[in-house]
């Protein structure tokens, strides 16, 4: 059997509730927010893996996780077979090295003080990589893989210098530059135009060829997801409750809340409309997840026993799972 | 035949249009290095009931007109050429309290962009609402405006009690409605939505947009929509503005100008765009980046990204002219181009 890049077993974590001095005197239990409520997946070599959901579905934290930018509270990571959470320092920074991340939005996550060619060069000073001339030829290597070119009419830049699109290439070239395995992407795109989004996505495909690599693409969008992703988990308050082929989770969604949301996509056709959406309410606090299925509350199909009893995956068709007692 | 004639034809023939641009230009002045042609020449009409989307890129211009049009420009801001007709009087001209007192708000309104900063944090909701309409009536008893703000509440879909939160007590989409219960405050004929989904997730958006469907046709109200996003437009709009560069490149019915788009910026848009139907297609991005609108590429201003230009597009800035009845478009060359794919 391959082995995958990523292996994330019953992952979860909790983030404390801070309590307010009249709950500790009346000795009220501590709340969490279960952000990531035991989630279970493989991300294989060369794929793109997308985990989708609305905001505070546990798709970031996830991301965050898995790279030990936060800490888990239960749960497993594999990266190639090792064991992530039980890295020697050494070890770790060596995964920190192999395994990088691409944030949202570009107009934050760059130094507005440094040059394009500092904020391009840092991964490698901090890793002591290189001599100067070596860590030059570096640079420019990696900003023509994002195709800024040519790289010199970019280095002096500042991100204020830049369009959006401009800004997010840096940022990949930035992840690409200690030539990593595996990238987190977390919503690449969403800060971005429509018309400049299918450029940074076609630049992701292109790396991922051309260097082997394995993402995982957290995204809301599930037009971008069906485009640039392999497999797709769709995530529901800290679970996953559709995993499967990209292509068949948005043509032939089994989980009403993956049908909810695909009804509920807008699309570049005037004819078509949205319709009714299956979905009702809003989401609940991931402090109060409700018993059974976590979905039941919001389910137009919810019956007496999805308020008691938690439905898990079963594989419908080949390496399509899905969590809900009406396939059970 | 030129734009602002054909309207005025068709002025002649009717009666008059509820709202009118005409070959609007309003330019920001930045002290040592000239003017920035934020809005270039743009016109566009709306009848009562229709919604018009505006769709572009970042700085294309769009947002500025929705300024222009509402008076609330920054100092360096210079309008200089054209008219915005509302009943066929023109508000640019008109006295700025009277525009205060009479036109905005009451007759055309806002939803902004950001919920959550459009709305006080430390004030409740309700009186929010209140606050708009009692500024505008002046006659008006704080318990006569509250009793609005209840029925605009319901009428948007929130629980009238919910008067009483503040805005951090509600979620993302209720804000949202809020701030659209404060748009229709004055019962307004024009609504501009400018972005009035985005930061919302997916269903919430959805449900946003039905809302304003369900207004617009409730109220009769005339809506303009701004936005880069063509598939959140489509889901709202009978007709559309393709902004590039601060100028209307294409405009028309949006079936007309989806199914049959003539200009090559509206093509390539639409192939830019990932959709969730269909077999999935590899999408081809536009090559290069929008013009510095401080100094716009001479000629036509898409050419310098347009792989169909020709000598005449570099030389000569092309006029919006009607392609077909209703249907309007800025290119030297959109008719040997008709089917011709982007790219």
């Amino acid at each position: 059997m391959v082995e995958p890049v990523i292996r994330v077993i019953n992952l979860k974590k909790y983030f404390p509730v801070r309590a307010g001095l009249l709950d500790i005197l009346r000795r009220k239990p501590r709340l969490y927010i279960r952000a990531v409520d035991g989630v279970t997946f493989d991300i294989y070599e060369k794929e793109v893996f997308c985990l989708a959901g609305e905001s505070g579905c546990g798709k970031t934290t996830t991301g965050r996780t898995i790279l030990r930018l936060i800490e888990p509270t239960d749960g497993k990571i594999f990266f190639k077979g090792e064991d992530v959470l039980n890295y020697t320092n050494e070890e770790l920074k060596n995964f920190r090295r192999r395994a990088q991340i691409i944030f949202q939005d570009p107009y934050e996550s760059l130094n507005p003080m440094m040059t394009v060619y500092s904020i391009v060069e840092e991964p490698l000073k901090v890793h002591k990589i290189g001599s100067k001339e070596e860590r030059y030829d570096m640079v420019m290597r990696a900003l023509e893989d994002v195709e800024l070119k040519p790289p010199e009419d970019f280095i002096h830049r500042r991100p204020h210098e830049l369009s959006g699109g401009q800004r997010q290439r840096v940022a990949i070239a930035r992840a690409l530059i200690l030539n990593p395995e595996f990238i987190v992407a977390d919503e690449p795109v969403s800060m971005l135009d429509m018309s400049i989004r299918a450029e940074i996505l076609n630049l992701m495909l292109k790396l991922r060829d051309e260097h082997s690599l394995t993402y995982l693409f957290i995204t809301h969008d599930l037009a971008v997801a069906k485009y640039i992703c392999d497999r797709i988990a769709i995530m529901y308050l800290g679970k996953i409750v559709e995993l499967g082929p990209a292509e068949e989770i948005i043509d032939n969604p089994l989980h009403p809340y993956t049908q909810a949301l695909i009804a509920a996509v807008p699309t570049p056709d005037p004819e078509e409309k949205i319709g009714e959406i299956p979905i009702k309410g809003e989401v609940p606090s991931p402090i109060n997840i409700p018993r059974g299925c976590r979905f039941h509350p919001r389910c137009i199909y919810a019956r007496p026993e999805c308020k008691v009893r938690e439905p898990k995956p079963i594989e419908v068709s080949k390496g399509h799972y899905v969590a809900c007692l009406l396939y059970e | 035949m030129l734009f602002p004639d054909t309207v005025a034809i068709a002025l002649g023939a009717c009666n008059v249009m509820l709202f009118e641009v005409r070959d609007l230009k309003m330019y920001y002045e930045i002290i040592g290095k000239g003017l920035v042609r934020a809005v270039d020449g743009v016109s566009f009409s709306l009848e009562r009931g229709e919604t018009l989307g505006i769709v572009g890129e970042s700085g294309c211009g769009k947002s500025s007109l929705a300024l222009t049009i509402l008076r609330l420009l920054p100092a360096n801001a210079k309008v200089l050429g054209g008219e915005v007709l509302l009943d066929g009087v023109n508000i640019l001209k008109m006295d700025l309290e009277k525009f205060r007192r009479e036109v905005r708000w009451r007759r055309i309104s806002l939803i902004f962009q950001s919920a959550m900063n459009a709305l006080n944090p430390v004030i409740r909701v309700g009186d929010q609402i209140a606050e708009a309409i009692m500024i505008h009536d002046k006659g008006i008893r704080k318990n006569e405006a509250m009793k609005r703000v209840k029925e605009l509440l319901a009428l948007v879909g929130i629980d009238p009690s919910r008067a009483k939160s503040y805005p951090f007590e509600l979620s993302g989409g209720m804000r949202q409605r809020v701030v659209i219960a404060m748009a229709l405050a004055l019962n307004p004929d024009i609504v501009i939505a400018d972005e009035p989904t985005t930061a919302l997730d997916v269903v919430v958006q959805a449900q946003i947009l039905k809302l304003i469907k369900d207004l617009q046709r409730k109220l009769r109200l005339s809506v303009i929509v701004i936005s880069h996003d063509i598939s959140m437009v489509s889901e709202l709009s009978n007709k559309i503005a393709v902004m590039y560069a601060g100028q209307i490149v294409e405009y028309g019915d949006i079936k007309d100008v989806f199914y049959n788009p003539l200009h090559p910026y509206t093509k390539a848009l639409l192939y830019a765009v990932p959709s969730i139907r269909g077999k999935r297609r590899r999408l081809n991005p536009i090559p290069g980046a929008p013009p510095d609108l401080l100094r716009p590429p001479s000629g036509c201003r898409f050419h310098p990204r347009c792989p169909f230009k020709t000598d005449i597009c570099i030389k000569e800035m092309p006029e919006l002219i009607e392609a077909d009845e209703g249907h309007f478009v800025r290119c030297h060359r959109f008719e040997e181009l008709r089917g011709v794919a982007f790219g």
